[in-house]
């Protein structure tokens, strides 16, 4: 998050700038050629969908550092008002099924005017309580009002409706092929779009509003009417995120405005990181291999998260995308050949810490299931049975050992990495004195 | 009746909300995780009883709760004090994942039968018809005990001088040589031993599952912020408005269609708006709560005795 101040030179065309964003573009319309199952298919449309909906939290928790517990609001209602544009669509009306994105984002924008004339009224701490109650009191609402959320059951729809209309332009969006490039075109244009807000005026007084509020009020900026504009063009963001839920699973349930996938939002979003305007993205990664991948595993696979949380919270508040930028930068000065050992040994002991922390935690979740399913079980290739001694004392032992190795390790790398980080230091010194 | 069965859920909605204001004030932490060791103490208590019996549990439960507390400020919160209010506020977001994840591991993913003690559970008096649980009494002579201890603690201990004084002026009680970091995870572990408190007396009054934790979480917030950030006597306030509302509502089947109607207007299906009139105040009743938090914060932002408009 911090920038060392830099000298700033004109640049009329950015050369490097051109390059990312074609290799984005790349990318996401090679994907599908790569992976060709069904099955990662259906993960990719939602690693985008996470992605734009990330992103748009990050306008709030990084940019303007407002810690939203209430996000999947704006992406749920987005999703609800969707599904029933569409229920339109089958009931005739000529709007494109690929706009439908667009009626979520427009949704989510209201409903972002209006929820957010509330929460906005406070920052920092406070601003999240209410965030949590505001989520809370929706969810809550969408089950009294049956008749627009479905109640229990959700509502349904069909993205395949109007496709003779000549708006889709052929496009039935029947095969789930269809569906991801509409989701990946959403996702670039997202990203251009959120990535040009950063630029904005708007945006950099954002930054101001999140690193210092009462000098940005002191310059004559309204920090409410800031974090106000901010929310209600992030909330358009996520709707367009709910609206391509709607197109991509065709049913909405009252869970998508659940508190829990608010916490989803703001937890891969921070794993991902804060600081670095991709960040999200790997977040969004992260999210759907945690939520569809992990999941099939293990039980407890929440549990797993969670620690890896506090962890990164503890040691590595830039997220992983922090983390791959100070090892780049590492490499850039020549460092990263130090810290070889280090990360081998912390990694090998990490992998003999996690195995045994991995086997005490299954062991306990097979406790629980030992009339139905039996006391054997295998955590890494390992056969393991909960109900024998032996197996604990194993898991505990590498666990113990796998600890202490990693530790020691961890010594040595903070040691190598302070030192590294001075020699850095020194060496933008001097760069800066050659300039002068 | 419903008074009564108010102000003891009010009061046990402001041992929760105590605990917490007292760490906001004193540390800026709001600490997420704080109905998760509501929750822990209401499983510890659950654990302990069902060794021996409920009045040992009362007395554990809270010292294991505040212990973990302690820890937890002293090896993974006060690392992150250093990053700010935000990291600060997401590491206690983290445990209450960890700690929600751990309960369903040890105690299983269904709620556990954590009954009232034998001696506790007839009636206290009877008004009218309806009867007065002996143990709603025995939650408020807990809640009132409690916070009188707190209130002396505060105001007349040595103790209590020096939290006061941290609280307000950390530096220069640092310098005048009281230790404020082990002040802070004191009263860090305070804050968790009252909310272990409330949940071995609300555990079994309630229900102990591990859903407890999310549902009054999202309460005791609401609380602290139409009380007044930081404000004990506004939390009180608002914890006994909140009580005596959640208790009176589900009671009640009005509703604006039957209003209305009885006023002589022809309310039918087809009146437009009918979905939100026919709402009995029954149902409305879970999210009144969080309905008060945003009038309140139309009407008056810094809430019932807040002093800070920020």
């Amino acid at each position: 998050m911090t920038n060392a101040l830099k000298p700033i030179h004109f640049k009329p065309k950015n050369g490097v700038r051109i390059v990312v964003w074609s290799a984005f573009a790349f990318i996401l319309f090679a994907l599908p050629a790569l992976f060709t199952s069904s099955f990662a298919l259906t993960l990719l449309c939602l690693t985008g969908i996470a992605a734009v909906a990330c992103m748009s939290y990050n306008m709030l928790l990084g940019q303007t550092g407002m810690l939203s517990f209430g996000h999947a609001v704006y992406t749920g209602l987005g999703t609800f008002v969707a599904i029933h544009a569409m229920n339109k669509i089958v009931g005739g009306w000529a709007i494109p099924m690929w706009m439908i994105p667009l009626v979520g984002g427009v949704a989510g924008l209201a409903f972002g005017a209006v929820l957010g004339y509330v929460t906005t009224r406070k920052a920092g701490t406070p601003f999240s309580m209410i965030t949590l109650g505001v989520g809370e009191l929706v969810f809550a609402s969408a089950l009294m009002f049956p008749e627009f959320f479905g109640g229990e059951a959700g509502i349904n729809s069909n993205r395949t409706a109007g496709k003779d209309m000549w708006v889709n332009f052929g496009l039935s969006f029947g095969p789930q092929l269809q569906v991801y490039y509409l989701i990946a075109l959403y996702l670039f244009a997202c990203t251009i779009a959120m990535y040009a807000f950063t630029q904005t005026p708007l945006g950099r007084i954002a930054n101001a509003v999140r690193d210092n509020p009462e000098r940005a009020e002191f310059v004559g900026y309204d920090t409410r009417w800031v974090r106000y504009l901010v929310l209600m063009v992030s909330s358009f963001f996520a709707g367009v995120a709910g609206g391509l839920t709607a197109v991509n699973v065709e049913a909405a349930t009252a869970d998508l405005l659940h508190g829990v996938r608010s916490g989803s939002y703001l937890l891969f979003t921070f794993l991902g990181g804060v600081g670095f305007f991709f960040g999200p993205i790997i977040g969004s990664v992260l999210l759907v291999f945690s939520l569809v991948v992990l999941s099939e595993y293990t039980k407890a696979w929440q549990l797993y998260v969670g620690i890896v949380f506090l962890i990164m919270v503890v040691y590595a508040p830039g997220g992983f995308s922090a983390l791959i930028m100070l090892n780049l930068r590492r490499v850039k000065y020549g460092e990263w050949r130090k810290m070889r050992w280090p990360y081998a040994g912390m990694f090998f002991f990490g992998v003999f810490a996690l195995w045994g922390m991995a086997a005490i935690v299954e062991m306990a979740y097979q406790l629980k299931v030992v009339e139905g399913s039996g006391a054997a079980l295998t955590v890494m290739k390992v056969p393991l049975n909960c109900q024998s001694t032996a197996s604990w004392l194993i898991a505990l032992a590498v666990l113990a050992l796998g600890s202490v190795g990693f530790e020691y390790w961890r010594r040595k790398f903070v040691a190598v990495w302070d030192s590294g980080e001075e020699r850095i230091a020194e060496a933008i010194k001097k760069a800066e004195a050659a300039i002068v | 009746m419903s008074v009564l069965n108010g102000v003891s859920y009010g009061l046990l909605l402001f041992m929760l909300s105590a605990g917490l204001t007292l760490i906001f004030s004193m540390m800026g932490v709001l600490n997420f995780a704080h109905a998760s060791f509501y929750m822990l103490g209401a499983y510890f208590a659950y654990q302990v009883s069902s060794w021996s019996n409920f009045w040992v549990g009362l007395l554990i439960a809270p010292i294991l709760v505040a212990l973990l507390g302690g820890l937890f400020e002293r090896y993974v919160l006060r690392k992150t004090h250093k990053f700010g209010h935000v990291p600060e506020l997401l590491v206690t977001f983290g445990l209450s994942f960890v700690i929600l994840e751990i309960v369903q591991l040890i105690w299983g993913r269904t709620s556990v039968d954590y009954p009232v003690p034998p001696s506790m559970s007839g009636s206290l008096f009877k008004v009218f018809d309806s009867t007065f649980q002996m143990y709603r009494g025995f939650m408020m002579l807990v809640a009132i005990l409690m916070l009188v201890c707190l209130f002396l603690i505060l105001k007349k201990t040595r103790i209590g001088l020096v939290i006061q004084a941290a609280l307000t002026h950390p530096d220069t009680t640092e310098a005048l040589g009281h230790n404020v970091p082990r002040v802070f995870a004191i009263v860090f572990a305070a804050g968790c031993a009252l909310a272990g408190l409330a949940g071995v007396i609300g555990g079994n009054a309630f229900i102990t599952e591990p859903g407890m934790a999310q549902s009054v979480g999202a309460i005791i917030f609401v609380v602290i912020v139409v009380g007044g950030m930081g404000s004990l006597a506004g939390a009180l306030v608002a914890s006994l408005l909140i009580g005596l509302m959640q208790t009176f509502a589900v009671g009640l089947d009005w509703s604006f269609a039957g209003g209305l109607a009885r006023l002589g207007m022809d309310i039918t299906a087809e009146t437009p708006g009918y979905s939100l009139l026919k709402l009995k105040l029954s149902q409305v009743a879970p999210i009144l709560p969080f309905l008060l938090l945003v009038v309140m914060l139309v009407v008056r932002p810094k809430g019932i005795m807040g002093t800070r408009d920020d």
